[in-house]
């Protein structure tokens, strides 16, 4: 598996998330990786990625002063792609409030759509390896039909059109593994494919590809 | 298919006379075996299939601390799978510091024993997802518990103990679990004094009783002698994920093959 690619990927710095194992795996799929908050260095890239663990609100909250940054970024056509929280954050809102009895958090609304939390009568969170579905064709699925990556989360994306659900997995329910917009250059990954084993490294080179086409 | 349980070799780094990170395991209780460098022991049960890692610091000291962080960024660099790191952490500096390192998740025992607040604090700023607590039980036999089983004839508890086991704390296992649950941890490491380094299977009523309790994961550990006994903590006790040592340091069982074998008996595993 040689890797010749470079692509000039800009991994978004808003405080939550495991930067290194984001960092190292896009440089062992062939990218240059730049850590940044500033939405002018976007535009300069390939591709974005938004990264992220932990809390709704509280992503959404550190990422408020990079929102219209990144919400331009995207509806210029250009790669955005969100991984686990990050993910979440591209949808319209979240029932992950602060505290309970708070309304939904808004998101990015750069694919519509809730994230909801998994029913009772399943462990929560959803932590471990677990198989993909692709349900249709997007750039970063080449390859990684039926195999198995790792998820860690509680709530799940449920976009308000089924054509936005790119990959599924069965924990319970079918709930999207990977979804993406209309046009295809907003996508995320519910798991981690930093975490994913060869499987994760497969995707992250489907989509350094995808940023230098 | 469905979510898969987990095969996770557990690495216990040490330093080594020269001071360098090394994976040492025990045999018969207490003698310590050097088994090789932690980050080529890593790439390899990363080839062989490992779902996960557990890396414990058994130093016990701030040279070890160090060294352990910088094992833990080069396994992190090379290995692109979860990576759990316990052993001495106390304080949210510690979490923030490991996790900074490279480690995915921390695994926290006596300190969260002496300050259970650090659950809260900790999930709050890093997530639930990262906060592992781990739990040394022994098994005891008289009337200060809280949650009892039946343990061959005989009603038994669960206790909390730190040191290695070296010393109790009157704590009901079964009781911190669901208290650790509620202050944000998100999964459960369950450790046997009575099982570790028996190689004759999992505390079934102890692991058992944690799961049946909780809703978070429970990470089973100490006791594994071989596949089968893989095969009983999972559908026996309904653990989600196996730690085992020895028998994948010395190459006693392979971690493809554990993993066979639970796919032929039907357990979901990732092959």
């Amino acid at each position: 598996m040689s890797v010749q690619t470079t692509a000039d990927i800009v991994l978004v710095d808003y405080g939550l998330g495991n930067l290194r194992s984001a960092t190292r795996g896009l440089e062992r799929a062939g990218a240059s990786v730049t850590i940044s908050d500033d939405p002018e260095r976007f535009h300069a890239a390939d591709g974005v990625v938004l990264p992220g663990v932990g809390a709704f609100a509280e992503g959404m909250e550190n990422a408020a002063s990079i929102r219209d940054g990144l919400v331009a970024y995207a509806e210029e056509g250009r790669p955005l792609f969100g991984i686990c929280l990050g993910m979440q954050m591209l949808l319209t809102s979240s029932e992950e409030a602060d505290k309970e009895g708070q309304g939904d958090v808004e998101g990015l609304d750069l694919i519509p759509g809730r994230n909801r939390r998994f029913a009772e009568g399943q462990k929560i969170p959803h932590m471990g390896w677990n198989e993909l579905s692709v349900e249709r064709d997007h750039p970063v699925t080449a390859g990684i039909d039926g195999e198995y990556a790792y998820f860690v989360h509680s709530y799940y994306a449920d976009p308000d059109d089924e054509r936005a659900v790119v990959a599924e997995t069965d924990y319970g329910i079918d709930f999207p593994a990977i979804v993406a917009n209309e046009a295809g250059n907003v996508f995320g990954t519910q798991f981690h494919p930093e975490k994913s084993g060869e499987t994760g490294l497969r995707i992250l080179r489907n989509f350094v590809d995808y940023c230098v086409e | 298919m469905t979510l898969t349980k987990r095969i996770i070799p557990c690495i216990d780094v040490d330093l080594d006379e020269d001071g360098n990170a090394a994976v040492y395991t025990g045999v018969n209780f207490e003698d310590l075996e050097y088994t090789g460098d932690p980050v080529e022991m890593a790439k390899k049960y990363n080839e062989a299939g490992a779902d996960e890692f557990v890396f414990l610091d058994i130093t016990a000291s701030a040279e070890g601390r160090e060294t352990m962080l910088d094992t833990v960024s080069a396994v992190a660099d090379e290995v692109f799978i979860p990576l759990t790191v316990g052993g001495g952490i106390r304080t949210k500096e510690d979490i923030k510091e490991t996790l900074r390192a490279g480690a995915d998740k921390v695994s926290i025992n006596s300190g969260a024993i002496a300050e259970p607040s650090l659950v809260n604090d900790g999930a709050r700023a890093f997530g639930s997802q990262c906060i592992v607590i781990s739990v040394d039980a022994r098994r005891r036999f008289d009337e200060q518990g809280e949650h009892y089983v039946e343990v061959d004839g005989e009603s038994c508890w669960f206790e909390c103990t730190v040191k290695g086991g070296r010393e109790g704390t009157d704590l009901d296992v079964v009781e911190w679990a669901n208290e650790v649950e509620s202050r944000g941890a998100g999964e459960l490491f369950v450790n046997s004094i009575d099982a570790d380094g028996t190689k004759d299977g999992y505390d079934i009523p102890l692991t058992k009783a944690v799961c049946d309790s909780v809703s978070t994961p429970v990470i089973a550990s100490s006791g594994c002698g071989g596949p089968e006994d893989m095969y009983e903590v999972f559908t026996d006790a309904g653990a989600d994920a196996g730690l085992a040592a020895s028998i994948f340091h010395f190459d006693e069982f392979g971690i493809g093959e554990v993993k066979r074998y639970l796919d032929e008996k039907g357990v979901p595993v990732r092959l």
